[in-house]
């Protein structure tokens, strides 16, 4: 437990079931799921059942979600219900169960607890539709970040999506990506793999791809107060990509002329990665990645809630210097996320931060 | 200084870059709308012969999908990585802060009166009344 002001950047909430969506669905949508029995699909996005070892974290056990804040001394969960309406094809059905699930989050999670944000949770695929919920729940500052899913039809930085970073800068939203996927694309981009374990192992390399994807297409040249957030990316493959990028931009600089300076200088201060997964096996590890990228400005504390990606009690793995925790607990959440940052209240715990040793 | 003659003027077609020994030292020579350049000819980030490379511009963007390409065939392209190098300045474009390369500034004069490099004093030795290329060496 800490005292420090702590923002939890990756707190998930249990998945609401189709019946508890049909309050907030209009009578037309309410016959159709009734209708078709719909409330008796699972519709859960991930890969693995809710009660597989790796998706429930002993440190929680027995904690619901104030619960699990209070463990973790957590000021400020940025919070998402990952659910599988996502990966509807009908896009009308989509965007109305998708809307429902964002009312049911502030509904029944924002209002209950002061300490939660909200994710407008959107699909890619139907920028239109992304857009008008966006507009739609943009007013309630609870909300602070746009949430997608890492792997979709093309890779983020496609032209195609940009209304939906058009509106998210416009309203101060981050823009959040998440590791899972719709199912009806490859998690790799070479094929389909055979196996769970191979789909769980190759989450992170979509990540290298979106980064490489939202630089490459212009996307913060194109959007220049975007903040853009990786979810369960992890980010012991940041130092080999920023390299990649850099080294071959030197030579190709014509092909993208957008990218007037070395890539990692434009991601600094627009990308940031969630802390677990920590993807290195000990303190020395962490140590090098970090010597290696040059900074921790782009971690963002997550304790993951409920999943098991650490042991122990503490989300925060040993490795990182002493003076980079409070701004890895909670001052790069604030760069991170506009409507945190400008958060009086936040901002003034992290002014007292700063004046004490 | 000593100056050393590089090839005459006439030798040298629009845009042809060719790379010349003078004083022991290799030069990548390019002439470019009737003005000569030279660069030594070895690129300071790799080593390669800039005189494999090809000329070419910058390209300046507004953002994404802009594309405007200015100072056309004023920087030249090393062939190994794909480095510029501004002719006449030799300032690298790719990283301007870490690499540049030695820039010589060829003039054209009148020759008669010149200390000439070994291409023209082996090889075209009536040309001492026509335009000769020629750059100053330490």
């Amino acid at each position: 437990m800490t005292d420090m002001l702590t923002i939890d950047a990756d707190f998930h909430l249990p998945q609401a079931g189709v019946s508890d969506l049909l309050p907030y669905l209009d009578d037309y949508w309410r016959m159709q799921v009734v209708d078709r029995e719909l409330p008796s699909m699972p519709f859960r996005l991930s890969s693995y059942p809710a009660n597989a070892p790796h998706a429930r974290n002993t440190a929680f056990e027995g904690l619901d979600v104030p619960g699990a804040l209070d463990r973790f001394g957590v000021s400020v969960a940025v919070c998402s219900m990952l659910h599988g309406v996502a990966g509807l094809h009908n896009p009308d059905m989509r965007a109305a169960l998708l809307s429902a699930v964002n009312d049911l989050v502030a509904r029944d999670w924002l209002d209950a607890d002061t300490r939660l944000r909200g994710s407008i949770y959107i699909s890619g695929e139907d920028p239109e539709a992304a857009v008008a919920e966006i507009e739609r729940l943009a007013g309630d500052d609870r909300f602070v970040q746009v949430l997608m899913l890492a792997m979709q039809d093309l890779p983020h930085g496609a032209r195609r999506y940009w209304p939906i970073y058009e509106a998210a800068q416009r309203h101060g939203l981050a823009v959040a990506i998440h590791a899972g996927a719709l199912y009806r694309n490859p998690p790799s981009v070479s094929g389909w793999p055979s196996y769970q374990y191979e789909d769980y192992v190759i989450q992170s390399q979509a990540f290298e791809n979106i980064l490489v994807s939202f630089l490459g297409e212009g996307v913060f040249a194109r959007f220049p107060d975007l903040k853009v957030v990786f979810l369960e990316s992890g980010f012991g493959w940041l130092p080999t990509t920023l390299w990649r990028m850099d080294k071959t931009w030197r030579g190709t600089r014509q092909e993208v002329p957008w990218l007037d300076r070395p890539p990692s200088q434009i991601t600094a201060g627009r990308v940031f990665l969630s802390l677990q997964p920590v993807d290195m096996p000990g303190p020395d590890e962490v140590a090098q990645v970090v010597k290696h990228v040059g900074s921790t400005d782009m971690l963002l504390f997550s304790t993951d809630y409920p999943h098991r990606q650490f042991d122990g009690d503490d989300p925060m793995p040993a490795g990182f210097p002493d003076a980079a925790l409070p701004a890895i607990r909670a001052g790069n959440a604030l760069r991170a996320y506009p409507r945190l940052g400008r958060d009086p209240a936040l901002a003034a715990r992290v002014d007292f931060l700063e004046v004490t040793p | 200084m000593t100056r050393h003659v590089l090839a005459r003027v006439d030798d040298f077609t629009d845009r042809e870059v060719r790379r010349i020994e003078a004083g022991g030292k290799p030069l990548c020579v390019a002439q470019v709308d009737g003005r000569f350049y030279a660069l030594i000819d070895r690129c300071p980030h790799g080593g390669a012969p800039l005189s494999g490379g090809r000329l070419t511009g910058t390209v300046e963007s507004d953002g994404p999908g802009h594309y405007r390409l200015c100072r056309r065939d004023e920087m030249l392209k090393c062939p190994w990585h794909g480095w510029e190098f501004d002719l006449a300045t030799g300032q690298s474009w790719s990283d301007p802060k870490a690499t540049r390369t030695r820039a010589f500034a060829p003039s054209t004069v009148e020759g008669g009166d010149l200390v000439k490099g070994p291409y023209v004093a082996e090889t075209v030795p009536v040309e001492v009344d026509g335009n000769y290329v020629v750059v100053d060496l330490p």
